[in-house]
């Protein structure tokens, strides 16, 4: 079978799918953060805010007319807003730590815009527009950055599962919730369901990822993998993790696997929408790669200045995913500079909504330690509840606390 | 000539990695973000620059991976030091710990050696999300097979690391992420004198009317305690446990021969765990000399709560105090 089958879903239609194997220098230069994402990176609005036509995927974006375009926009630029007010927060002592998404909106609008109702996500623990697209109140995953909650939205309800900090761990998990919605019939026309795991480049390296795609491929789960290359895990390139495009790692396994240009967020959403397809109907798992770039720091505790030269940084600042939206907007008078304005002031209340919850955001109550540790009965917890509680009572008796 | 520096207890890992790293060319330290990042802590900072890429290796995101590739090279001849980020991603590599890391020495009856160091930042106070603050120490001393130590001070950070790199043994390295930084506990230390050996039990304050065992950040807990007690005219005797496998209990034993009474401090939960352990051994050792129930101040039976909360999980000095009364008053 050639490999553009593997990653493509319709080889022969157009300039990507005919694409040759990139050379070895390509390939490295695939892997290395300051490159174009190599030759057989799918793009459908170029940095410059030009529409790439596509034969493969321009029909899973047929619907996407220019109110849709404006809704993807809007977004991402709230979706950076509070992304940045969260930074702010940080710096300001309100919140403990801060993962800014900086860069990654179009990867996480356009693959969680994809999604249906009754499909999950498996979120890593920088999935805040991925939590946004489905609806969660991005209010409610401000707890973990203030370290009052380790998760608090409606799982269930929204279709996105808690944030994983253990790097790998949800892969598999996502795998297994695969399973089940193939077990249970959920699979095989357009009504069916499908799942899709969030992780990063350097996630691939763990063995749970390994695994992950094992169990995928075997069970035939309806699972998409959607990998964010944004370059660096923490301190260390993608050259550190792979020798190959990552995407390529989904032949090994016996599906396909497909590099999407990150910063493209139609291209997101008709590469997201393709490989959800596939899983819907049966066909999965798929792998995508998106190419993107972490414009910020790892989390607002790391110094990217220590491994990084700003070159890189500022070169990635031209193919920002909202800029390009934006440019493409404008140039086709599908919007104006009113408009614009509008979806600021949008964003600016939103953050500012989040600020005012950040706030005024309670404390838990000593109690929340020992609430809920099992589902069932614990008498010896129980007994070490009761005796920390009447300790602490002992303070308040004698009047210093 | 000595060469007296003050130095915290980062700054003394990260000068007593360098001391090992020149003695022995096969020493290797690996880990993720170890090169120039200098490790999230910068323990390891500078040390990629001086010794390069092939002695301090920025390895792959896996946990499982560093562990089981440093027993290869183990077996080959070099002596690596892995550096676990954060204790709460150490369980990927949990495999490779007990199934080779541990039993190879015992399997081979000998032949194959494991001189391999694991570095792990532990505890809380560090106000961290998840996975960030836990003390999973307990686990590892369960594992025959294993020395497990943690420090609590400078000196012991430049020595012990030292220490743990010359043993032909695998050493898990616990060390008190929350006091890396701390000027507090910044110590004199000649550098170029004769080295301290670190995997005793030791007396760090001496007194009479309790003694109060502790390891790692809680030392400092300990410490504060005592200093506290004296002036509520007790006197607390404060042993550093320095090495939790095997466990030197000698100076305990001692201790509480005198004073009568123990305090076994820890923040790991306390269910089945090495304060299970000292209490146990205490008690068989010392029955007549007790004067109370050996009282034990941890954290709880929970998963680690949100940091919001870790100032009530955390025990401290007055949990320490609370418990002093506690045995004073049976
Ligand atoms: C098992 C494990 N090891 C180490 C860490 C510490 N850590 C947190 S994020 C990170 C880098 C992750 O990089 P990548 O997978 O590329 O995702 P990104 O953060 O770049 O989105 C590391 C090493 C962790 N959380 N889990």
């Amino acid at each position: 079978m050639p490999s553009e089958q593997w990653t493509h879903p319709e080889p022969g239609d157009g300039p990507a799918a005919v694409a040759a194997q990139p050379s070895p220098e390509q390939v490295i230069a695939g892997l290395r953060a300051t490159s174009e994402g190599g030759a057989e990176l799918t793009q459908l609005l170029t940095p410059e805010g030009e529409r790439v036509p596509s034969p493969q995927f321009d029909k899973y974006v047929e619907d996407v007319d220019a109110e849709a375009l404006r809704g993807l926009y809007r977004d991402m630029v709230l979706v950076r807003r509070a992304d940045r007010e969260a930074n702010a927060m940080q710096r300001q002592g309100q919140l403990g730590i801060w993962v800014p998404l900086l860069g990654q909106e179009a990867a996480q609008i356009g693959s969680g815009r994809a999604l249906k109702a009754n499909d999950m996500a498996f979120p890593s623990y920088r999935e805040h527009g991925v939590a946004y697209a489905r609806g969660v109140d991005m209010k409610d995953l401000l707890g973990i950055f203030r370290c009052t909650d380790h998760s608090g939205w409606d799982y269930q309800g929204t279709g996105f599962h808690p944030y994983t900090i253990v790097i790998g761990n949800q892969v598999l998990n996502a795998a297994g919730y695969a399973m089940g919605q193939k077990f249970e019939g959920k699979v095989g026309d357009d009504d069916g369901e499908a799942t899709i795991c969030y992780f990063g480049d350097g996630a691939t390296s763990q063995g749970d990822v390994h695994e992950g795609f094992v169990w995928a491929a075997v069970y035939d789960a309806p699972l998409v993998f959607f990998c964010q290359n944004n370059q660096w895990a923490i301190s260390e390139p993608t050259e550190r993790q792979s020798r190959l495009p990552l995407y390529q790692r989904a032949r090994g396994y016996g599906f396909p696997g497909i590099r999407v240009d990150g910063n493209d967020v139609l291209a997101c959403l008709a590469v997201s929408r393709w490989a959800l397809d596939e899983c819907r109907h049966g066909n999965g798992p798929v792998l995508i790669e998106a190419f993107t770039y972490r414009m910020d720091a790892h989390t607002t505790t790391d110094d990217p200045t220590r491994y990084r030269l700003s070159d890189e940084l500022e070169e990635w600042k031209l193919k920002d995913p909202i800029e390009r939206v934006r440019a493409y907007l404008a140039r086709n008078g599908y919007a104006d500079h009113d408009y614009f304005d509008s979806v600021q002031a949008d964003a600016d209340a939103f953050a500012a909504d989040l600020r005012e919850y950040t706030f005024n955001m309670p404390e838990p109550p000593p109690e929340r330690i020992f609430s809920n540790v099992y589902a069932e009965g614990n008498p010896v917890l129980d007994a070490q509840r009761e005796e920390f509680l009447s300790y602490l009572d002992g303070f308040v008796s004698a009047g210093e606390h | 000539m000595s060469d007296l520096q003050k130095l915290t207890i980062g700054k003394a890992l990260n000068l007593g990695l360098r001391r090992a790293m020149e003695e022995d060319p096969k020493v290797l330290i690996m880990g993720e973000d170890v090169g120039k990042l200098g490790g999230v802590f910068r323990i390891t900072d500078g040390l990629q620059k001086d010794f390069g890429e092939q002695r301090v290796l920025d390895t792959p995101l896996a946990e499982s991976g560093i562990i089981g590739t440093a027993v290869g090279l183990a077996v080959r001849g070099f002596r690596p030091v892995c550096e676990i980020q954060f204790e709460g991603f150490i369980f990927p590599g949990f495999d490779q710990i007990s199934s080779q890391l541990a039993k190879l020495h015992y399997r081979t009856q000998g032949k194959i050696k494991m001189p391999v160091v694991i570095r792990v930042p532990f505890g809380g106070g560090i106000g961290a999300v998840e996975h960030h603050s836990e003390s999973p120490e307990s686990l590892f001393a369960h594992i025959p097979g294993l020395k497990v130590v943690s420090i609590s001070n400078a000196v012991d950070a430049y020595w012990g690391i030292q220490q743990a790199i010359k043993s032909d043994d695998p050493v898990l390295f616990f060390e008190p992420k929350r006091l890396y930084h701390s000027g507090a506990l910044r110590a004199e230390i000649d550098v170029t004198g004769t080295p301290v050996s670190c995997f005793s039990s030791q007396v760090v304050r001496e007194g009479t009317t309790a003694t109060v065992v502790a390891y790692g950040p809680s030392v400092k807990v300990a410490l504060d305690a005592a200093a506290a007690a004296e002036d509520g005219g007790q006197s607390l005797e404060v042993i550093d446990l320095r090495t939790l496998s095997p466990l030197d209990l000698g100076p305990v034993f001692e201790s509480v021969r005198k004073t009568g009474r123990l305090i076994a401090l820890s923040e790991a939960p306390s269910e089945s765990s090495l304060t299970s352990e000292i209490a146990a051994r205490v008690q068989q050792e010392c029955f007549y000399s007790l004067e109370a129930p050996v009282l034990r101040v941890t954290g709880f039976d929970t998963p680690y709560p949100p940091a919001k909360l870790e100032e009530h999980y955390l025990p401290d000095l007055d949990r320490v105090l609370h418990a002093v009364d506690r045995s004073l008053a049976w």
